[in-house]
């Protein structure tokens, strides 16, 4: 480590102000941070002594996103395999789906990156985590078939439009990543929903097994015809049928990172552990969510679509709900800031969620725009609670 | 009935926002999003206006411009609907004034607040563009109030929504070609992609 020390500090001159090299000191400035420490220090109070400071804080993401990352390479092949009825050792499996993911991964961070230090190199301002964070969330939510130059046009509109034009982390109003899933969403649409998108499989090489069908659970629930209970019907939908472990456990089609419920908690387990993700909007997400379908449950009338049947214990380990809550609505730089604030958030996330599942016929889930539509009206809420406890301190004045 | 009034009431707000959806009403909604308060007193403005000419120009879309409206006054093959426009704006523009001279006297601050906007909300597109629909869409007159009602509390949401994120993002560095309006027109376009949530919604 120190040789690596003495070799920046050697250099470091030419990037600093005058020097030959000032122009790449983004550059040079990340490379060094991210390998050793930062060199800043404060010069006025309040100093905080914390070894886990604002890059850091964005690495503890990416380690707590790990079991969702390992599950999600696993279920590509799973899924693959289930598809064309192969049986497949463990290590076949993984690395079939390694393969597919590395070049989404691959293409997110290099085409997002590059923009992450165009941007910098312009306008002089340092590249942060921020952006690995990004670029490892946005491929999580997608589906293991998407083409790569999708990957790379979404990614490119969630980093200039939804960060890089409002100045950078931490001052952007929408989720990065989301942004540039609901932009591959509207923009490509045949490519991202439907039920042929979720399982890797080779039209032309492949041959699948009878009564294949790659629907996710969500999918399966949502032609429930009228009467019956969407439970039963996901437990008898021939290939597509799940049991509430299937989908606990993540053996689902799906987008990458967000099958497996039980590892995305872990992740969770990490995030509060270290106090990154805020557990005040994780616990608001899932009792909106399950409060609301559970007021559906009862609302449900014979003439309902089966969604309305739906038990709300489906609701949270189906489709993108469980990540979303996770990774997506405890974004800090988004998310609401107040705590009164974060619950109001949080709730409406998970009604909004399950509302449109419910209701909304145009899309089978509704996790994604929920919290992007939150994310619009988190500054109001803040702004709102703030003025409350102005109100409130200054009567007890 | 009550209902159906409130699935109205819902997809004027949300599913089909009139600001969100059909970008009317943009003029006023740019320039006075600066700060929270301004815009909520703009919105309630905009809101009762809107609340209070769609019924009054149904009335008058309905009793003396309509095909065959004037049968009641013995003109049966009377159609003056082509002068829709002109006395729409006109009613809206009396209803205005009316609201402006309330606000100078309850409540000088925001009259000083709003300034030209106020006066300029006779030719706010959303509230000529809320009554154009109302005939368009042939509604009854419970679902002109309905719906009145329902885009001004949907364009008081948008605003209102824009302003506190404008409150937000007050420190963010964004390129100096962009400041102003250039990220404002950005965030409208972000935020009318997150209301697409609700679109598809059959009410």
């Amino acid at each position: 480590m120190s040789a690596l020390e003495k070799f920046f500090d050697k250099h470091r001159s030419k990037f600093e102000k005058g020097g030959k090299l000032e122009k790449w000191r983004p550059l040079f400035e990340m490379t060094d941070t991210i390998l050793l420490w930062t060199n800043e220090r404060t010069t006025k109070g309040p100093h905080v002594r914390d070894a886990l400071d604002l890059k850091r804080f964005m690495m503890m993401v990416i380690f707590a996103l790990l079991p969702a990352i390992l599950f999600g390479i696993y279920n590509i092949g799973y899924q693959h395999f289930r598809a064309i009825g192969a049986s497949a050792g463990f290590w076949e499996i993984f690395l079939f789906g390694f393969w597919k993911f590395l070049p989404i991964v691959l293409v997110s961070y290099a085409v997002g990156g590059f923009w992450e230090i165009v941007f910098a190199l312009v306008r002089h301002h340092e590249i942060n985590e921020g952006f690995l964070v990004t670029g490892i969330l946005f491929p999580l939510i997608l589906p293991p078939t998407i083409p790569l130059w999708e990957v790379g046009v979404a990614i490119s509109f969630g980093v200039v439009i939804g960060k890089e034009v409002f100045g950078g982390t931490g001052m952007n109003v929408l989720n990065p990543a989301l942004t540039a899933r609901a932009f591959v969403f509207f923009a490509y649409p045949a490519k991202i929903s439907g039920d042929k998108v979720w399982t890797v499989f080779d039209a032309a090489k492949d041959k699948l097994v009878d009564g294949f069908s790659g629907a996710t659970p969500l999918l399966v629930a949502s032609t429930t015809s009228a009467g019956s209970s969407a439970g039963a019907h996901l437990m008898h939908a021939g290939y597509a049928s799940y049991s509430w472990m299937d989908m606990f456990l993540g053996f689902i089609p799906g987008s990458i990172g967000e099958t497996s419920t039980l590892a995305i908690l872990l992740g969770a387990l990490i995030l509060i552990a270290t106090g990154v993700g805020s557990w005040r909007i994780m616990t608001a997400v899932f009792a909106g969510g399950y409060a609301t379908a559970l007021l559906f449950n009862t609302l449900a009338g014979p003439a309902n679509t089966g969604m309305f049947t739906l038990p709300p214990y489906y609701h949270m380990v189906m489709g993108g709900f469980a990540f979303g809550a996770i990774f997506m609505a405890t974004d800090p730089v988004t998310a609401s800031q107040t705590k009164v604030g974060k619950w109001i958030y949080g709730i409406l996330i998970g009604f909004l969620a399950i509302l449109i599942r419910t209701v909304n016929p145009a899309y089978p889930e509704g996790m994604m725009l929920a919290i992007l539509f939150m994310n619009l009206f988190s500054p109001l809420i803040d702004y709102f609670v703030v003025k409350a406890n102005i109100k409130r301190r200054l009567s007890r004045a | 009935m009550l209902e159906h009034y409130l699935s109205l009431f819902v997809k004027s707000v949300f599913v089909e926002n009139i600001l969100l959806a059909f970008f009317l009403g943009m003029c006023s909604f740019l320039a006075v999003s600066k700060k929270v308060e301004t815009s909520i007193g703009l919105g309630v403005a905009v809101t009762f206006v809107m609340t209070i000419t769609t019924p009054v120009n149904w009335a008058i879309n309905n009793y003396l411009l309509k095909d065959g409206a004037l049968a009641w006054a013995g003109l049966p093959n009377v159609d003056l609907s082509f002068l829709g426009f002109i006395t729409y704006i006109a009613t809206i523009a009396a209803m205005v004034q009316l609201v402006e001279m309330v606000i100078d006297r309850y409540s000088p601050k925001l009259y000083a607040a709003l300034g030209i906007f106020l006066p300029l909300i006779a030719v706010n597109c959303a509230i000529l563009g809320a009554s154009l629909f109302m005939v368009e869409r042939d509604y009854t007159a419970g679902e002109s109030i309905v719906f009145g009602f329902g885009s001004g509390i949907g364009w008081f949401l948008a605003i209102v929504a824009m302003a506190s994120i404008r409150h937000k993002i007050r420190y963010s560095n964004v390129p100096n070609g962009l400041k102003g309006l250039g990220i404002t027109m950005l965030i409208t376009g972000l935020m009318s992609m997150a209301f697409m949530i609700f679109s598809g919604i059959q009410l």
